[in-house]
């Protein structure tokens, strides 16, 4: 099994799935928040808000990237505070990767939940709320469970895109081998490369299949909550 | 003066109209009645906390729920309120049984067991527990989301139209259980309704509610004895509403005997006990008039009137509010009113004038099992 792939390509594969799990686990919390803001509140900046969310879906991803490197560089305002404070460094690390991933899948991920959150009947929640519960004991209980199918492709999604970040990771963190050369990097580079025509069409076709069985994973997922959330129907 | 169960004082907006009501009612069932869009269910809102008025007080069995000038706005889950919508509502991700216990933990611990059994036995959901809410009968929807509000055990049930997204058969199938609530659990019920069979079975009191405000309110037999409160309670389905003691039945006819004021009255046989006070709600369209009491008819039920109001407008039509005449000994009990509709000829040919005195004839067959409602709980149309 392991002499399947050459070190190489264990190593970008390895690097990839793991920039996309922190990506994709980090984003999660955080999308939610969103999508409940955005589909439950009105607040002054709402849509300040959300065009900011979306941006990254509509801006060269080289731009995100810069932007990325110019906030959280060792130098920059943030990269610097995190660097004294915490002792942490993005710029160039996998951290980085996972951060541009993050920032470039966000937008996929939040329209996702948002739409799931707003197909969620109202009703059910004040109904909940006349039954004792509190507002946040309704949204775990009741809303949760209910927009799950859209959390979980929200989640999948959000790892797609981010297995497939090129622009805002090269600009970032740059195409470092062994520490933020995922997949897309390594191909790139292959084709960059006089003779690497065979080992990037090896890597072209070890994407594929990842996108694949991400794409099934979901599947399966999304059919097991749904028969989860609404019961099986037989009358 | 003793505080009422039910102190409701609102102002307030909802949508385009303004809502303005006092509403005081005790134990027992009371009814919102009015048109769709009358405000019946914003005021109901209010109560549960749903929806905030801009102004006014909302008291329920002495707890203070909703005060606006001293700042109190209790969040609809400190509310204690049952609150059956009309569409059910269950949370579709949960088993019956984990929707029954939603709101118990709102309970004492040491009641989770005899209450849940008790209100699974009374609406019959044993074999439902299991079940998703999406394999239920709009029926079974119902009675589910009666039973998880009376789990929660709340100091007042809501219920806004639970019946109307029903079929009559649905109907029937629910209505005996909602009968029997206010009764057995010793619970204010405010029933939110615009069908008059549902107000005159179900309901004690009766509040007329009309673009956004409060019309009139009493006692069900009062308020659908008014001739003025007819637009408000329905010119076609206009009738008045007489309360009657069970006295006896003939089971080779199968009719039941009632007694009004003394006055012998005959109906169909129904499931009731002797001694048992039912309401009747008789048609104004149903009632004839004579100024003899006449023989040889096979209308069975005449009483003694003495007519009290005539409305009669352009139509060919005319409203004659009765009153009967208690007979020897039943002078002091409370006075009754019967609504006749006849038409504008016979209103000039009787000469009917208040203070007439009359006989109104009722077929017995007129009185069916839908306009017959229990006062309390003695009244059982399941076994009929």
């Amino acid at each position: 099994m392991t002499n399947l792939l050459t070190p190489l390509e264990w190593e970008a594969l390895g690097l990839s799935l793991k920039v996309a799990f922190w990506a994709t686990l980090v984003s999660l919390p955080l999308g939610l928040v969103t999508a409940w803001l955005l589909a439950r509140t009105r607040f002054w900046g709402h849509g300040l808000v959300n065009a900011l969310v979306h941006l990254p879906l509509v801006l060269p991803p080289v731009v995100v990237g810069w932007a990325l490197l110019v906030l959280l560089g060792r130098n920059g305002p943030l990269g610097s505070w995190l660097y004294e404070v915490l002792g942490v460094t993005v710029a160039f690390t996998w951290k980085g990767a996972a951060i541009a991933a993050a920032v470039m899948a966000f937008p996929l991920m939040v329209r996702a939940m948002r739409l799931s959150l707003e197909a969620v009947d109202t009703g059910l929640e004040a109904a909940a709320r006349t039954l004792g519960a509190s507002a946040v004991r309704v949204f775990f209980t009741i809303t949760l469970p209910l927009m799950l199918p859209g959390v979980v492709t929200g989640g999948v999604l959000a790892f797609a895109r981010a297995l497939g970040e090129f622009g805002a990771t090269i600009t970032f963190v740059s195409n470092i081998p062994g520490e933020t050369q995922t997949l897309p990097l390594a191909l790139y580079g292959l084709t960059q490369t006089p003779g690497g025509e065979t080992d990037a069409a090896r890597l072209a076709i070890i994407a594929v299949i990842v996108a694949l069985a991400a794409l099934v994973v979901s599947e399966v997922l999304a059919q097991r909550i749904k028969r989860m959330t609404e019961g099986d129907r037989h009358d | 003066m003793t505080e009422p169960l039910l102190h409701i004082d609102v102002r307030g907006r909802s949508g385009d109209f303004a809502i303005d009501a006092t509403i005081q009612a005790g134990s027992g069932v009371t009814a919102l009645f009015g048109r769709s869009g009358a405000g019946k269910s914003t005021l109901v809102n209010m109560v549960a906390g749903l929806v905030t008025p801009s102004e006014g007080v909302i008291r329920v069995a002495g707890t203070t729920l909703f005060d606006s000038h001293q700042g109190i706005n209790l969040k609809p889950e400190r509310r204690g309120v049952g609150y059956v919508f009309q569409e059910a509502r269950l949370f579709p991700h949960l088993s019956v049984a984990g929707n029954l216990t939603y709101g118990m933990n709102r309970l004492p611990v040491k009641q989770h067991g005899d209450t849940f059994e008790r209100v699974v036995e009374l609406l019959g959901l044993r074999p439902l527990l299991a079940r998703r809410p999406a394999t239920l009968s709009g029926g079974e929807k119902q009675r589910v989301a009666i039973a998880r509000a009376l789990l929660s055990n709340p100091r007042v049930l809501l219920m806004d139209e639970p019946l109307s997204s029903l079929d009559a058969q649905r109907k029937s199938e629910v209505l005996p259980f909602i009968e029997r609530l206010s009764a057995d659990f010793a619970l204010p019920v405010l029933y939110v309704s615009h069908a008059v069979d549902e107000v005159v079975r179900l309901a004690d009191t009766l509040v007329l509610v009309d673009n956004g405000c409060i019309r009139a309110q009493g006692r069900v037999e009062d308020i659908m004895g008014r001739l003025d409160l007819a637009p408000y309670t329905g010119r076609y389905e206009a009738g008045a509403v007489l309360s009657a003691l069970v006295t006896g039945f003939d089971d080779a006819l199968e009719l039941t005997h009632l007694s009004v004021l003394g006055h012998r009255l005959y109906t169909a046989k129904v499931a009731v006990n002797v001694n048992d006070t039912v309401r009747l709600r008789i048609r104004a369209r149903d009632v004839a008039l004579a100024l003899t009491p006449p023989t040889g008819t096979s209308i069975l039920n005449q009483l003694p009137v003495v007519v009290s109001e005539v409305a009669s407008g352009s139509g060919s039509h005319a409203e004659v509010a009765l009153t009967i005449t208690a007979a020897p000994s039943y002078e002091d009990a409370k006075p009754q009113t019967v609504l006749a509709r006849i038409t504008r000829k016979s209103l000039h040919d009787l000469n009917l004038r208040p203070g007439v005195a009359a006989y109104v004839l009722i077929k017995a067959v007129a009185i069916d099992r839908h306009s017959l409602g229990g006062l309390g709980n003695g009244v059982n149309r399941n076994q009929s």
